[in-house]
């Protein structure tokens, strides 16, 4: 990240980041601008994925609950303002201040009381209970009538509202997501190499070393946790906004299974790499379809996922550092 | 045994199914002292290892450190009171340099790693003092090298200064020179030698050279039950000890 | 009462399905250290070839037979392709590869049989519903599934107790080199290993058919209740999955049955039917969180054994 050769390589890409909206309005593709605010959200999440997964060693296959969690924040506070009744005595809200942080204050508390009662646990355990934790919270909200049960909340009302920014403009909106993912970013930056972030390391190369040198393992990995749960919570919350429509959807086990195959398929344990994983994997969902059809197999185009599922058990099998680990391969880096 | 002793072990039963692993071990053992317990494979040491650090619970019995009971204290606790141990099998960090390794061991000492934004690669009051450790065991040239890279014997030093930079009143070393050559095995003897009287010592080992060299006292553990303790001519010389175990020793040494 | 009863039955009935699948996830994880998503695939598998099979022969029967074929032969094919490439690596790894191949599974499903649900009615045989006590009459294909289940659950307790692999299983053993030493061609059984355990998931879907409809994705919220199953049993203990599986199967079908009832006694009718499903929806993993706290192994933790 210091050297030189970084540097340039780290502005490049934040301002190839920034002009994405005017180069897309120039090519007459508006409409990928909200392809890049779903890239910047997704890549949010698998971030925070990846700080557990990667980092800390915690195979969470429940991640997308945190996320459903922070969309339904927001959902149903807009559904209240639209309703005009209250929940448990408070009024709805449309502000993105507020909303946003409750999303990211209430995600992080279901991270903490699942995680605690999950990390009790580890290895195939660990993975079974994620998933069955996530699969608990998805029913939870299929069973909630009235917030439409399977079908979910519109936001009528459309995106929250920000003081001087337009949401519900794209171009607007993607700045504020890209914002979002630059300060996570930077953040993540500092915190892997904190000492915090050292620990986290720590336990999950060896976590019986840890104990042994008077480390309180749980505390960290629950503190990780949560803190990937807050930012999973955000990312969701942005999501509901993009879409101007929540569902279980959000919460399914599937969505838990794509965000680590974003952090997979673009180098777990790496800083940058769940984010272009992300974006391999949503340009991959947009265009493989239309590849199939351009090139004669148009009964692929809407089955694009039997050519996706093979392929990850191909990138598990024989390229485990996903795209950042071969590409620092190529260039004959050594990856840390 | 003249002051008060700083582990005292006293009735530790602990049965995996029929077998008694641990039958009503007895130790003391005196600040400064090394005390060395050897027995044959199977007679119990790692688990006597693994109840004195919390790793397992005994069936019955207790652990005084310092005046404390810690028989039923969690594993990750004991460090803090200055009991420490280090692994029969090398338990390092392998992704970490070696300076990361001991960094580590420093930080965890030094309290709380609840810091989320200062560089602590870069902190000079984390890698100052690893590298004294470094200097300790003789590895300082092998600072930059990650863990895994490093040869087994330059892991087992590593292991050895990770432990010294909790600062322990008390190490417990689980067989420190299992696996290393005899010019590595002669480093640590005459290592622990300068730390001798500094820091009190349980020793496992195999090794009876070094055993023998490094022991003020001697407990022979076979099959769960502390056969004999004395000093290291006494059990030389103690007729049960050579038929159990020293008579034996080409089996011991397999 | 005899509401309950039946319920009851019907929660014994559903444990005995999860019991199918879950015995054969622990086993697998048990002896091979592999933590197989799609499992659910192949109890989706079953389902298919029974209710085409069935079409086709005209026969239930015959369909069963074949649904078991047919899942044995995938899950070694399965086991030898990809499975087996998967035994020394993490299980962030094995649960990646198996995801994929769901994704790939749910898709050739959905080309072959589209997106309708395939249905498969009870055999003429098993049609009807017996008095099993006085003024209670149950459903007779349903008694038919537990009694297969309690046959199952037989099968395995032999093969446990009196077979090498069983050695295996109960010594809690993961580690290849034990089974080297055993003499037996260690490939070879872990293929027809994992076999039996698609045999057993194909066997629930075949047998799930006529009660549920057949479509894709069916084996997924299966795979997740079998997951719930095994947590609470303790992984690789086949004696917890019978009793996990139960256990899940009663919870959940009382909870949705009388939760709703009952709450209606402490509050008013609307926000009792609203909380009753909520709270009935996460009644198994209310269960699974507590069995966690109080023994975070399972209820029968396989001790794996260490020196």
């Amino acid at each position: 990240m210091v050297n030189k050769r970084n540097l340039v390589f780290v502005t490049a890409a934040v301002l190839a980041a920034i002009l994405v909206p005017q180069v897309l309005t120039m090519l007459g593709e508006e409409y990928l601008i909200g392809t890049a605010s779903r890239i910047a959200i997704y890549g949010l999440a698998a971030m925070s994925l990846n700080l557990i997964l990667g980092y800390g060693g915690m195979v969470s296959f429940g991640h997308a609950a945190y996320f459903g969690v922070g969309a339904y924040v927001v959902g149903i506070l807009s559904f209240h303002v639209f309703d005009g009744s209250s929940i448990m005595g408070f009024q709805g809200t449309d502000a993105a201040v507020l909303s946003w942080l409750l999303a990211i204050v209430i995600s992080a508390l279901v991270a903490f009381v699942l995680g605690a009662l999950s990390l009790r646990t580890s290895g195939v355990y660990f993975i079974m209970i994620t998933l069955a934790f996530a699969q608990m919270l998805y029913f939870l909200f299929v069973s909630m009538e009235r917030y439409g049960g399977d079908d979910g909340v519109i936001m009528y009302n459309g995106r929250n509202s920000l003081p001087m920014v337009d949401l519900s403009d794209d171009t607007s909106f993607y700045y504020v997501c890209l914002t979002f993912l630059l300060a996570f970013l930077l953040l993540f930056v500092l915190l892997v190499r904190s000492r915090f972030g050292k620990v986290l390391q720590a336990c999950r190369q060896n976590e019986t070393r840890m104990r042994a040198l008077g480390c309180n393992v749980r505390r960290y990995k629950l503190a990780a946790f949560v803190i990937a749960g807050a930012v999973a919570g955000l990312a969701g919350a942005l999501n509901a906004n993009h879409a101007e429509y929540v569902s279980p959807d959000y919460l399914h086990w599937t969505k838990s299974g794509d965000l680590m195959i974003m952090v997979i398929l673009g180098g777990i344990g790496t800083i940058i790499g769940p984010v272009i994983g992300a974006a391999a994997f949503l340009l991959l969902e947009d265009f493989l379809p239309l590849l199939f059809d351009a090139t004669g197999f148009p009964t692929f185009k809407e089955h694009w996922r039997i050519v996706f599922g093979p392929l990850l058990i191909l990138v598990v099998l024989f390229a485990r550092g996903g795209l950042v680990g071969t590409f620092s391969a190529m260039r004959g880096d050594h990856e840390r | 045994m003249s002051a008060e002793p700083l582990l005292r072990i006293d009735g530790l039963y602990k049965s995996f199914g029929a077998l008694a692993a641990s039958n009503d071990v007895c130790i003391d053992i005196a600040p400064g002292e090394i005390h060395a317990v050897i027995g044959p494979n199977g007679a119990g040491k790692t688990t006597l290892v693994a109840q004195i650090c919390g790793q397992l619970q005994p069936d019955a019995g207790t652990v005084h450190f310092d005046g404390r009971d810690i028989t039923l204290l969690q594993q990750d606790k004991r460090p803090a009171l200055g009991l420490v141990r280090s692994f029969q099998i090398t338990s390092i960090f392998p992704d970490f340099t070696a300076l990361e390794n001991v960094a580590m061991a420093v930080q965890l000492n030094a309290g709380h790693s609840f810091h989320f934004f200062a560089d602590a690669g870069r902190d000079t009051s984390l890698n100052e003092p690893a590298m004294g450790y470094l200097k300790t065991v003789g590895l300082q040239a092998s600072a930059g090298t990650p863990a895994f890279a490093l040869a087994h014997g330059q892991q087992r030093q590593l292991e050895l200064a990770m432990a010294l930079a909790l600062k322990p009143k008390m190490l417990v070393l689980d067989e420190p020179m299992a696996g290393m050559g005899p010019d590595e095995t002669a480093h640590v003897i005459s290592l622990l030698n300068e730390l001798k009287g500094s820091v009190t010592m349980l020793l496992v080992e195999h090794d009876m050279d070094a055993v023998f060299a490094l022991a003020d006292r001697i407990s022979v553990l076979v099959y769960g039950k502390i056969i004999a303790t004395g000093l290291p001519e006494e059990i030389r010389n103690n007729a049960a000890v050579r038929e159990a175990y020293l008579g034996s020793e080409d089996d011991a040494d397999a | 009462m005899y509401l309950f009863l039946e319920q009851l039955l019907n929660g014994i009935q559903f444990g005995v399905f999860l019991f199918l699948i879950a015995a054969g996830l622990t086993l697998i994880f048990g002896i091979m250290g592999v933590i197989n998503l799609a499992h659910g695939s192949l109890f989706m598998i079953g389902a298919y070839a029974a209710a085409v099979a069935t079409e086709w022969t005209g026969s239930f029967a015959l369909g069963i037979v074949i649904a078991l074929v047919v899942s044995g032969i995938v899950g070694m094919a399965i086991e030898f392709v990809i499975i087996r490439r998967l035994y020394d690596r993490d299980h962030l790894d094995q649960v990646l590869a198996t995801f994929g191949l769901i994704l790939f599974a749910n898709e050739l499903m959905t080309i072959l049989f589209g997106r309708t649900p395939l249905f498969l009615n009870v055999p003429d045989a098993l049609n009807g519903s017996v008095e099993i006590f006085p003024g209670v009459q149950y459903p007779l294909y349903r008694l038919a599934i537990i009694a297969m289940g309690v046959l199952v659950a037989l099968i395995l307790f032999l093969i446990i107790t009196r077979t090498r692999a069983g050695m295996l299983i109960r010594a809690g053993s993961t580690n290849r080199d034990m089974v080297a030493v055993l003499g037996v061609d260690i490939a070879l059984m872990f293929t027809l290993l994992f076999g039996l355990g698609a045999v057993f998931a194909g066997f629930a879907g075949a047998m799930a058919g006529p009660l549920i409809s057949v479509e894709v994705g069916m084996g997924e919220q299966q795979l997740i209740l079998a997951f719930v199953v095994v947590v609470i049993g303790g992984i690789g203990s086949v004696r917890g999955a019978l009793v996990g599986a139960l256990l899940v199967g009663v919870v959940d079908t009382l909870g949705r049955a009388f939760l709703p009832d009952l709450l209606k006694l402490f509050m008013d009718p609307a926000s009792a039917d609203g909380i009753g499903a909520g709270l009935s929806s996460m009644s198994i993993y209310i269960v699974m969180a507590a069995v966690l706290i109080v023994k975070p192994n399972g209820l029968f933790p396989v001790s794996v054994a260490r020196h």
